[in-house]
């Protein structure tokens, strides 16, 4: 008993959050894929003092649940307002936007540091070598050989890292933000069709991560046509 | 032949729970009542884990006067009708408001208490000077009501107001405030009050019983209910218990004790314990 007309009603209500759930997924994705290579870089120099504080920040982001991370940076840090007011920081933490995208960040920098480690990890060391022996500094060798390389290595990983992200911003509605999921939940609750709503729901986030999978794919493809699948 | 396999069948179903639902109307035995346990002090969780509160007092009189075990749960708001429906428990006792969007879907008892909506908001705020007006406004009396939007409105004007999502609550704003405040949607009302507390939004709009109970500890000393109480309108008949439409033996039943609890002065003297206030509807 499915009711079409229902769904085509729906979905353009449902599609007035999808700009906030591909805010929240640039935002995060870029700001936490940008902190996850500086951490992996740090981690290259084996450092006890930089690594240990890397590892333990990637062990508390990786070992909890997101939704318990949205929870403690807006609600948990909400009662610590004087303090957050007197070192001026506290206009970050008052919107929930910001606290959004916050959580997102630091969990995307902690796996994604974990992927990117891996992958800097995978390029051969005979690469690095010569580039040593035919005279190019450590920065240069990072820039031309190393980080292509493991940029290239690291797309399909990055790409679940994405999709596992869209799905993260469904989260967001915890803290009032009315993403998709969250305007979801809304017309549940006006119309009590739990079953066609999460549907049209569902469908929305499959066809923005689809069509994410096929672009990386289409990138992965390009930057290593030699590897192509047939 | 023939009705030995409808006696197995009968059976069967008997042991899959459907019987006393979906079969004839007998009256039910046992019942399991659903609330939300974070809508203090109606109904709240407490700190080792019990549901406590104003509805699960009443709710276990009910049970003691209709003579049938119950066992009360906690859902989370959102799923209260959604399972109803499907059978996941008999009963909804959760601050829920009759409406007639929700009579649509199922039906409620009469109601067991009627408490008006109202905002909370900081001591020092232009509303929050004008403090509490004991005035209570019928929303079905539209001039007069209007009449006090109106002038509650440049007091809330560009204000963040938090509410509660999927309740008459959030109807209630959109609906008269829609254009003058910017509305954040919360799923419990604790995390509104937090809200409030940590300066995130200005005011709330709640059951001014829910919102005492709030301001009443000490990290909401600066805060106040303020303005008039709206009852009425959207926010329907008052606040009843809600089941399924074809549970109508238990419907009677229901209605019979909380006939009982009204006449015998139980909601009365629960209500004052909880809420401060007598919040029994008038007959």
């Amino acid at each position: 008993m499915i009711d079409f007309a229902f769904f085509l009603e729906i979905i353009p209500v449902l599609l007035a959050g999808l700009p906030l759930t591909l805010q929240l997924t640039a935002a995060s994705m870029g700001i936490g894929f940008l902190m996850a290579l500086l951490l992996a870089l740090a981690q290259q120099g084996n450092r006890r003092i930089v690594v240990w504080p890397i590892r333990a920040f990637v062990a508390v982001f990786r070992g909890t649940p997101l939704l318990v991370q949205i929870f403690l940076i807006y609600y948990g840090l909400g009662q610590f307002r004087p303090s957050l007011q007197a070192i001026g920081i506290w206009w970050l933490f008052r919107e929930p936007y910001w606290c959004a995208i916050v959580a997102l960040s630091l969990n995307e920098a902690a796996y994604g540091s974990e992927i990117l480690r891996g992958a800097i990890k995978a390029v051969p060391r005979g690469l690095t070598e010569a580039a040593t022996a035919s005279g190019m500094s450590k920065l240069l060798t990072l820039r031309l050989i190393v980080l292509p390389l493991a940029l290239r290595q690291a797309i399909p990983n990055y790409s679940n890292e994405i999709i596992l992200m869209v799905k993260g911003t469904s989260l967001a509605s915890i803290i009032t933000l009315m993403e998709v999921t969250g305007i979801a939940q809304g017309l549940i609750s006006q119309t009590y069709r739990a079953v066609e709503v999460f549907v049209a729901a569902g469908a929305i986030y499959l066809t923005l991560n689809f069509t994410i999978i096929s672009a990386l794919n289409a990138l992965e493809i390009r930057l290593t046509p030699y590897r192509a699948r047939a | 032949m023939k009705i030995h396999r409808l006696a197995a069948v009968a059976a069967v179903l008997g042991m899959l729970g459907f019987s006393q639902t979906a079969l004839a109307q007998d009256a039910p035995k046992a019942i399991t009542i659903a609330t939300e346990g974070a809508y203090a002090p109606w109904n709240f969780t407490t700190p080792d884990g019990k549901l406590d509160g104003l509805e699960i007092e009443l709710a276990n009189d009910l049970c003691a006067r209709m003579k049938i075990k119950c066992t009360i749960i906690a859902q989370d708001w959102d799923g209260l009708i959604p399972s109803l429906k499907v059978g996941k428990f008999d009963v909804i006792m959760a601050g829920m408001f009759i409406t007639p969007k929700r009579l649509e879907t199922i039906d409620f008892t009469q109601p067991y208490a009627v408490d008006p909506g109202g905002f909370a908001v900081a001591k020092d705020s232009e509303l929050g000077k004008l403090g509490l007006s004991a005035e209570k406004f019928n929303l079905d009396d539209e001039a007069a009501s209007m009449a006090a939007i109106e002038k509650l409105k440049p007091l809330l004007k560009g204000k963040v107001v938090g509410v509660q999502a999927a309740t008459m609550m959030l109807d209630f704003v959109k609906t008269y405030f829609g254009d003058t405040v910017e509305i954040r949607e919360y799923k419990t009302t604790e995390q509104h009050d937090l809200d409030l507390a940590a300066g995130r939004v200005d005011a709330l709009f709640a059951q001014q019983t829910a919102l005492a109970a709030t301001l009443s500890k000490p990290e909401f000393a600066d805060y106040t209910l303020a303005g008039p109480g709206f009852v009425g309108g959207l926010f329907g008949l008052g606040t009843g218990a809600g089941l399924r439409k074809e549970d109508t033996k238990l419907k009677e039943m229901l209605n019979a004790a909380i006939d009982g609890a009204i006449a015998d002065g139980t909601i009365k003297r629960i209500s004052e314990k909880w809420v401060k206030t007598d919040v029994t509807p008038v007959k």
